[in-house]
C-alpha cells in the first residue's frame, strides 16, 4: 500500500511483527515501519472483531493500537521503532498480566 | 541561548510561568514570544520533533523532501529555528492530559496544575498560565466502510510522506473537499504515486455563497496557489464531481470505492482510499479544562470562545492557532505570537503599551493572512450528506462501532444531547474519546430534533484526555486528605517533592 521513496535513506533497525523479522529506517514510527513493510491490519476490535489499521497517523484515532514488547494499547503512530522491538497484532481488548511488579 | 530539552518527568520544574501545549506553528511561536519576554516556558508536544502536523519532520527533512512538499512546508524551518534558539524548556513525546486551576488545600488558588506524561511516568506540575495550541484534526468523514484497513485520511498520507518518505504504491483514490485535497493530490502525483481518481465532494451550491468573499480571496495568497494546484491535478488525474454518495467496500480490507455521481454509480478497484473534508479544532483539552465554546456555523464545528488577546473563558488559559478556530498555518504562527505577548503582559513582563507596540505589526500581517479565509470556509464547507450520514448502517463511533441508525433510534427515548445518548450506546466512550465522532453525533441529534447544533451541545469531555496507565496515576503524589478519604488513615508522609499536589 505504501513504498519508500528512493531518496529516503538512513540506518536500518530490525524489529519483529507477530514474530516475523522486518526492517525499518531509524526514526520511523512503528506505524510507518509496518506500513512500509506492507502490513495494513494492526488490530481487531474488542466489539465485533473487525480488522483495523492506521487512520490518522497523528495520535487522535487510536486505530493503530498494537502490543509492543508485551504491553498492549500502544499507539503505533506515536511510538518510535527500536532495535529488537517485538510488535504484535492486538486482538480485541488488551490483556494484562495480573502479576504485580514493583 | 537554546531550548532546554526535557526527557523525563523528573527533569520538570515544580512551576513554570507558562505551559504551552502543542509544537505546531501556534505553540512554537507562542513559546518563543513568551520566552523572549523573559517568562519561564515549558512546551509539551505529542511528537518526537517540533513542527506539529503541518511542519511534521521539518527538522530532519532532506532537500528532496522539502522540494517535494514545497515552499509552504519549508517555511516551518524559520519558526522551528527561532524556537530552538529560545530559552524555553521543550518536552517532546510528552502528553498533557489535564489542566485545572491549582487549588492547594491551604492558601489561595493560584494558576494552574497540569498532568503530564513522559517516558512512561506521570507528574503534576504547576504553571501560572497555559496556552493551548493543540491544533486541528481532520473532520470525521463517516461513510460506509470508512473503518476498513486501506481507508485513511489524506493528512495521514501526508504525515507518512513527511516523516518516513512513504508514498502510496497501489491504486489510490483521494476523496472529499477542502484545500488540502488538491495539495495532497499534486504532492502525491509529483512523488510518483498512482492516483487513479480525485473524487471532489464539494457541494455545487457553495460556489454561490463563496462568491461574496471572492474579491478578498483573489487578493489573498490562497488565490493563485489554489488555481495552480487545480490546474496541475486536472492535467494528470480524472476528477469526479457532482458526487451524491461514496462508499468504501471490501471484506476485511478495502477493495473498491463505490461512487455515485451525475453519470451513475461506478465501482473503482482501489488499494488505498484517502479521505479528507477539511480540518476542525482539536477541542478535547480546551473542553476538559473548562473553556467555553460555541457552534460556528461557517466552519460547521464548535470553536472555543477566545478574545483578541487569545484569552478563553478560563482566567489563566489562552488558546492559539487552529485550536481556537481554523486559521491555517501562517495565521496560526502569527496568532501564537500574539498569545505569547498576551501571556507576558498578563504576567507583568510587558506593559500594555509594549504589548500593543509589539503586536501591531503581527496583527497587520495576520489580517492579510486571513483575508482569503471566509471564501475558503464557504467554498469547502462539506455537504450535509457527508457530515450527517443518512445511511443507518454507517458507523459513526469507530471505537465502539455505533451506527448512525443506532444513534437515531435513541431519539424516541427522550435523548436531547450526546451525553444522554452515550449512556445508552457507549458512543464516544472508546479510546479516541469522541474525537472522531463528536461533531457527527451532535449534528445527527440536531437534525433529528430540528434544532441548531449549538443547542444540542457537545460531549462533556473530561480529564485525562489521553489514556494514562493506572501505574502512572498510582505513582502520583497524593495529598493527606485524598489518602484519608480513600484509606481512612494517613500512614506515611506524602512525597516530599510535591507537598501541595492535589489530585
Amino acid at each position: 500500500m505504501f513504498r519508500r521513496l528512493p531518496d529516503r535513506q538512513g540506518d536500518l533497525v530490525t524489529f519483529t511483527f507477530d514474530g516475523t523479522p522486518l526492517t525499518a529506517l531509524m526514526g520511523d514510527t512503528v506505524a510507518a515501519a509496518l506500513l512500509a513493510a506492507g502490513v495494513t491490519r494492526f488490530r481487531t476490535t474488542p466489539v465485533s472483531g473487525a480488522e483495523r489499521g492506521p487512520y490518522c497517523m497523528m495520535g487522535v484515532c487510536f486505530e493503530c493500537l498494537v502490543s509492543i514488547n508485551g504491553r498492549g494499547n500502544r499507539q503505533a503512530c506515536l511510538t518510535t521503532v527500536e532495535e529488537g522491538m517485538q510488535v504484535e497484532t492486538q486482538h480485541g481488548a488488551a490483556t494484562y498480566s495480573t502479576e504485580i511488579s514493583a | 541561548m537554546s531550548v532546554h530539552p526535557v526527557s523525563a518527568v523528573s527533569d520538570l520544574e515544580e512551576i513554570y510561568d507558562l505551559l504551552v501545549v502543542g509544537a505546531g506553528p501556534a505553540g512554537l511561536s507562542a513559546a518563543t514570544a513568551a520566552a523572549e519576554c523573559g517568562l519561564s516556558v515549558l512546551l509539551c508536544d505529542d511528537n518526537g520533533s517540533p513542527g506539529g502536523q503541518i511542519y511534521r519532520g521539518i527538522t530532519e527533512a532532506s532537500a528532496a523532501t522539502k522540494s517535494r512538499l514545497g515552499k509552504d512546508y519549508a517555511a516551518g524551518e524559520g519558526i522551528v529555528t527561532r524556537f530552538l534558539a529560545s530559552s524555553a524548556s521543550y518536552a517532546a513525546r510528552a502528553s498533557v492530559w489535564s489542566i485545572a486551576p491549582h487549588e492547594p488545600e491551604t492558601g489561595e488558588a493560584s494558576g494552574l496544575e497540569a498532568g503530564v506524561s513522559l517516558a512512561g511516568a506521570a507528574r503534576l506540575i504547576r504553571a501560572r498560565r497555559a496556552i493551548l495550541a493543540t491544533g486541528a484534526l481532520e473532520r470525521p468523514f463517516p461513510i460506509p466502510g470508512w473503518t476498513l484497513p486501506g481507508v485513511m485520511t489524506a493528512g495521514s498520507a501526508q504525515i507518512a510522506m513527511k516523516t518516513a518518505g512513504l508514498v502510496p504504491s497501489g491504486r489510490t483514490v483521494i476523496a472529499g473537499t477542502g484545500p488540502l485535497l488538491y495539495l495532497l493530490a499534486s504532492q502525491l502525483i509529483g512523488a510518483g504515486a498512482s492516483v487513479i481518481a480525485v473524487i471532489d465532494t464539494t457541494p455545487n451550491g457553495n460556489k454561490r455563497r463563496a462568491l461574496a468573499h471572492a474579491i478578498d480571496f483573489v487578493r489573498s495568497a490562497y488565490g493563485l496557489k489554489g488555481a495552480r494546484l487545480l490546474a496541475q491535478v486536472h492535467r494528470h488525474v480524472r476528477v469526479i464531481r457532482n458526487v451524491t454518495a461514496l462508499e468504501a467496500a471490501g471484506n476485511g480490507g478495502l477493495s473498491e470505492v463505490v461512487v455515485t455521481h451525475r453519470g451513475g454509480t461506478e465501482r473503482l478497484p482501489t488499494d488505498l482510499l484517502l479521505l479528507h473534508q477539511g480540518i476542525v479544532p482539536n477541542l478535547n483539552l480546551s473542553l476538559a479544562s473548562g473553556c467555553a465554546s460555541g457552534w460556528n456555523e461557517r466552519q460547521a464545528t464548535f470553536t472555543p470562545t477566545v478574545d483578541e488577546w487569545c484569552q478563553t473563558s478560563m482566567p489563566d488559559i489562552g488558546i492559539a492557532g487552529d485550536a481556537g478556530g481554523i486559521i491555517g498555518a501562517e495565521g496560526s504562527a502569527l496568532h501564537g505570537t500574539l498569545a505569547g505577548l498576551a501571556a507576558a503582559w498578563r504576567l507583568g513582563r510587558l506593559s500594555e503599551r509594549e504589548r500593543d507596540e509589539r503586536a501591531a505589526p503581527v496583527r497587520a500581517i495576520l489580517r492579510s493572512a486571513l483575508r482569503g479565509r471566509p471564501f475558503i470556509d464557504e467554498l469547502f464547507r462539506p455537504s450535509d450528506d457527508f457530515r450527517i450520514p443518512a445511511n443507518p448502517e454507517t458507523i459513526v463511533c469507530r471505537c465502539e462501532e455505533v451506527t448512525a441508525g443506532a444513534i437515531r433510534a435513541t431519539m424516541p427515548l427522550g435523548v436531547r444531547g450526546p451525553n444522554q445518548m452515550k449512556a445508552y450506546l457507549r458512543c464516544g466512550m472508546g479510546p479516541c474519546q469522541g474525537r472522531l465522532c463528536g461533531l457527527t453525533v451532535t449534528e445527527i441529534i440536531a437534525q433529528e430534533r430540528g434544532v441548531a447544533p449549538g443547542e444540542v451541545g457537545y460531549y462533556n469531555v473530561r480529564t485525562p484526555i489521553k489514556p494514562v496507565t493506572l501505574k502512572e496515576l498510582a505513582a502520583l503524589p497524593q495529598s493527606d486528605s485524598a489518602i484519608k478519604a480513600v484509606a481512612g488513615i494517613v500512614e506515611k508522609p506524602v512525597s516530599a517533592n510535591h507537598p501541595q499536589s492535589h489530585v
